[in-house]
């Protein structure tokens, strides 16, 4: 019972980690239809900047107070929503409906603030400040469950909560949700779209920085493969759910950390294996995901 | 016509996919009435109402009330005080008729819920069900409503009695006559049946030029015209 206690809650944990860095290329794709790569270079540049905060401002000790550790949190946030920003500006809105040009753009942000960050900070994984409680444990049923597992269900939920009363309750969200559905109507109404594209990306980008925080706290440092490793993850999780939805990523999530979790307990590393088949079998069972719209 | 026009649409081409769909389109769309855009299907009517509205690339020139639309995007000429009702409704199937009208109000500008609830009752009363779930005349009234919620200087409805019944297309042409009232219409249209009911002008397209403009009831009484151009007789399709 324990084990399974264990496994469950750990499971959720990382579908929780999943959910941040796919919620954002969810959002974007969702609106924009842009399938954006350099998620992986948001989410990268937002747990190194939350790193460089915890090393430089609290002098570089591993274990920090609750307050820096917020602070962490919101200028891994920041840093992304920075970065989605200027990237929606500068490069993805020169290239709307230019697909192939938008995904290349993408990808070649990634590599190049990969390889920035390894020329300034170097290949080596660098140690993730958290507060102590984050390294204990809690018993639940039986198992010892890491608290930081907690930590990222706690955050998921909060995201995606936060999300869903964005869409429902704010004139930009309801911007969205129709943009999605035709983006071209609601220019026709007489709404500025592009401002709404921004904000998605500052959005999507904001929540990839978090999620960079969170992953250096999953892995207990952060290191320059961290968004391609995670990004890989992530468009797995967006394509069961369905591409551009919400409630489908964190469904998606959920059970891609839960089957990942209970297939690498069971036989030792295949866990990914166990990812792919489970794409394989929803694409062929329903091509458009769990929750994606029929297009 | 063209001294009392107030959308001008001069020399415009389009180009989709390969195909030269618009081959230099002239108009005027007068400060009065309605103008009806007709043709036979492919004649390039829908594509010339989203070329004015920049929803299409073209070339060309289009201007309303005297100012240049030209480079504008889209939602920049609907601020000019554009409504569009779109050929298919468009409506936002996920949003209920009530977000669907939200969506629509603008910064600064009071929303005329009294009059599009005065004009179409029935949304009233549907305000929290999902728009995708309405029936085809009910899109139609949402789609008018939508573009009705703020003041409009020009009404741009494409083909709005398509695929209704015919009890929902007399309650249609009968909503438009009314709003034709106090907004002029540029209004795409195959039943002549209701063009006969609410045009005042007419301008009717082929193979992506205009071919004819004048008074709709002058074209409609012609029959051998009528066929000719629109390749139908003017009895054809008439609704009520």
């Amino acid at each position: 019972m324990s084990t399974i206690a264990l496994l469950a809650i750990t499971g959720i944990g990382l579908g929780g980690l999943y959910f941040l860095v796919a919620a954002g290329l969810a959002l974007i794709f969702g609106l924009m239809r842009v399938l954006n790569f350099a998620h992986g270079a948001f989410l990268l540049l937002g747990g190194y900047f939350g790193w460089l905060l915890g090393a430089h401002l609290f002098g570089g000790a591993v274990t920090i107070t609750n307050l820096q550790f917020v602070s962490v949190l919101i200028v891994a946030t920041l840093t992304g929503a920075v970065l989605g920003t200027l990237t929606e500006l500068v490069l993805i809105r020169p290239l709307y409906r230019r697909e192939i040009a938008q995904v290349l753009v993408t990808v070649g942000l990634t590599l190049v603030i990969g390889a920035l960050v390894i020329g300034i900070w170097g290949a080596d994984p660098k140690p993730f400040p958290t507060p102590a409680w984050v390294h204990h444990t809690t018993r639940v049923l039986g198992a010892t469950v890491p608290n930081s597992r907690f930590l990222l269900i706690g955050a998921a939920l909060v995201v995606l909560i936060a999300l869903q009363l964005f869409l429902r309750h704010t004139r930009y969200g309801l911007i969205v949700r129709a943009g999605v559905e035709n983006r071209t109507m609601v220019s026709a109404m007489g709404i500025d779209v592009r401002r709404a594209f921004t904000l998605v990306f500052a959005l999507g980008g904001a929540i990839a920085g978090l999620g960079g925080a969170l992953a250096g706290v999953y892995f207990g440092a952060v290191s320059p493969d961290l968004g391609t490793v995670l990004l890989i993850d992530a468009f797995i999780v967006v394509v069961i759910g369905g591409l551009g939805s919400i409630s489908g990523a964190a469904l998606a999530a959920l059970a891609v950390g839960l089957l990942q979790q209970f297939a690498n307990y069971y036989v030792v590393g295949v866990g990914d294996l166990a990812i792919v088949l489970l794409l394989v079998v929803v694409l062929l069972i329903r091509p458009r995901g769990m929750l994606g719209a029929a297009t | 016509m063209s001294g009392a026009a107030l959308l001008h649409v001069r020399d415009v081409h389009v180009q989709l996919g390969g195909s030269h769909i618009l081959q230099g389109v002239d108009f005027d769309v007068p400060v009065l009435g309605v103008t009806a855009l007709l043709g036979r299907n492919g004649a390039g009517k829908t594509t010339t109402l989203r070329a004015s509205l920049g929803i299409v690339p073209r070339t060309g020139s289009v201007s309303f009330d005297g100012t240049p639309l030209n480079g504008l995007p889209t939602f920049r000429i609907i601020l000019h005080g554009i409504g569009y009702v779109p050929e298919d409704r468009d409506v936002f199937a996920g949003l209920t008729v009530a977000e669907n009208l939200r969506l629509a109000e603008r910064h600064a500008v009071p929303p005329r819920y009294d009059f599009v609830f005065d004009l179409f009752p029935d949304l009233k009363s549907r305000r929290r069900q999902l728009a995708g779930t309405l029936s085809g005349g009910q899109q139609q009234m949402l789609s008018i409503a939508r573009a009705l919620l703020n003041p409009a200087r020009l009404l741009l409805v494409d083909e709005p009695t398509k695929g209704l019944s015919p009890r929902l297309v007399t309650e249609t042409v009968a909503a438009l006559a009314r709003i034709a009232e106090d907004v002029p219409v540029l209004l795409v249209e195959q039943n002549l049946g209701a063009v006969r009911r609410l045009a005042n002008h007419a301008v009717v397209m082929a193979e992506g030029r205009v071919v004819h403009a004048g008074p709709a009831g002058d074209l409609l009484a012609d029959t051998d015209l009528t066929r000719r151009l629109l390749g139908v007789s003017c009895s054809h399709g008439v609704p009520a």
